[in-house]
C-alpha cells in the first residue's frame, strides 16, 4: 500500500499551493484519480487526514473524483469509455485498444479556501 | 466565503520532475536504463544475476537493487563483479526517483552502458512512480498463475515488455501459456512477451537481443550511430 506516500505528496503539493495564495484556510482538497493511476480511492481517503495532521492544511476535507478510463479505438477511430482496466477492448467493436487517453490521472485539481486572517 | 482555486497538477509532480531530470542525465551519458518490476519471488534477482554475468564481457553494466530490508540481493548480484548498489527502503514498498538520484550520487554514469534497476517485489505500488528509466520490464513467473495480469492491470499496462520467468517449470506448475498471454494482452494490447528460464537458459538469447534493441533506442546512442 503506497497511498500513504501518495497522501504525503498530495499534502505537500496542497500546502505549497496554499502558501502561494497567502492568508487562506484550506477547507477542501480536490483530486482526480483514474483506474490506471495505481491508487485506490478508499486507501487514499484513509491516509489523507493523518498525512495532513500538523500541516497548513490540517482539517481540510478530501474530495476524490474518479476519472473515467478512455481509450482510442484504432478501428472506430473514436475515443471510447471502457468499463474496466481488465479488458482493454472497444466496447463497440471489441477491438483491443492500445492507446489509453484517460485513466492514468493522479492530480490535484483544486483547493477550496477561505480568505482572511480570521478565516471568516 | 469559501472560494475554489483551480490547480491542476500531478500529485507526483516532484517525482516526475526528478525522473525527467534523471532520464536526461542517462541520455546525456549514453546510458540505457531498464527497471524490473514483479511480485516477490518472480525471479528478478536470478534473471538479473544471469544477465549481468552474460553482459559484463560485452558492455559496461551496473545495477541498483531495491528491497525493504537486507542487502542480500545486492551481495548476490555483486558476485558477478559489476558495480551494484542496494537501496534499502525501510518500510516503503516501492522505489521513487529521489532514491535513485541518491543512490547514483557517487556513480560515474558515462562509464556505464547499461543500468538495471530492480524494484522492490510488489506489483502495485511501483506502478505510480517514474524512476527515469527508459523501459519498465514486468516479470511474471509461471508459479504465480495466469490471471495475475488481470489482478494487477496497472503495472502490466505501464510496462514496455513482459517476461514470463521460470518457464522450465510451466508444465509442473500447470501453467497455461496461452491463457497468460491472453490475459497480458487484455490489460495491455500488443505488449511484447518473452518467455525465459534463467536456470536452463531457455529464451535467454531472445531476452539478450531484445535488451540490445531497446538499448539502441536511447537517444544519445542513436546520435553516436
Amino acid at each position: 500500500m503506497h497511498e500513504l506516500s501518495i497522501a504525503l505528496s498530495l499534502v505537500d503539493a496542497a500546502c505549497e499551493k496554499a502558501a502561494a495564495l497567502g492568508d487562506v484556510r484550506v477547507d477542501a482538497v480536490f483530486v482526480r484519480i483514474g483506474p490506471l493511476s495505481g491508487v485506490v480511492k478508499d486507501a487514499l481517503a484513509f491516509c489523507f487526514d493523518g498525512a495532513a495532521r500538523g500541516t497548513a492544511i490540517d482539517g481540510a476535507r478530501l474530495e476524490i473524483a474518479e476519472a473515467p478510463l478512455v481509450a482510442l479505438c484504432p478501428r472506430c477511430m473514436d475515443e471510447r469509455p471502457l468499463p474496466s482496466p481488465q479488458h482493454l477492448r472497444c466496447p463497440v467493436c471489441d477491438t483491443p485498444v492500445g492507446e489509453v487517453v484517460g485513466g492514468r490521472e493522479l492530480e490535484l485539481t483544486a483547493l477550496e479556501v477561505t480568505d482572511g486572517a480570521a478565516h471568516r | 466565503m469559501p472560494r475554489i482555486v483551480e490547480v491542476r497538477e500531478g500529485i507526483l509532480k516532484k517525482n516526475d520532475q526528478r525522473a525527467r531530470m534523471l532520464r536526461a542525465r542517462f541520455d546525456e551519458a549514453g546510458l540505457f536504463v531498464a527497471s524490473l518490476v514483479s511480485g516477490p519471488g518472480a525471479g528478478k534477482t536470478t534473471l538479473l544475476q544471469q544477465t549481468l554475468q552474460d553482459l559484463k564481457g560485452k558492455c559496461r553494466v551496473g545495477a541498483l537493487v531495491g528491497d525493504l530490508a537486507t542487502d542480500r540481493d545486492a551481495r548476490r548480484l555483486a558476485q558477478t563483479g559489476v558495480p551494484v548498489q542496494q537501496i534499502t527502503t525501510g518500510t516503503v514498498c516501492h522505489l521513487d526517483a529521489e532514491m535513485i538520484e541518491r543512490a547514483l550520487e557517487a556513480w560515474d554514469l558515462p562509464s556505464l552502458d547499461v543500468l538495471f534497476i530492480e524494484n522492490v517485489g510488489n506489483l502495485v505500488c511501483p506502478s505510480s512512480y517514474d524512476l527515469g528509466e527508459h523501459v519498465r520490464i514486468v516479470l511474471l513467473s509461471v508459479t504465480e498463475g495466469e490471471d495475475k495480469p488481470l489482478k494487477y492491470p496497472t503495472i502490466f499496462n505501464t510496462a514496455d515488455l513482459a517476461v514470463i520467468t521460470k518457464i522450465d517449470l510451466a508444465d509442473v506448475a500447470g501453467f497455461d501459456r496461452d491463457e497468460a498471454r491472453r490475459n497480458i494482452h487484455e490489460v495491455r494490447p500488443g505488449l511484447e512477451i518473452l518467455e525465459v528460464s534463467a536456470r536452463t537458459g531457455a529464451g535467454i538469447d531472445s531476452w539478450r537481443s531484445r535488451l540490445q534493441d531497446l538499448s539502441a533506442a536511447v537517444p544519445s546512442r542513436q546520435a553516436q550511430g
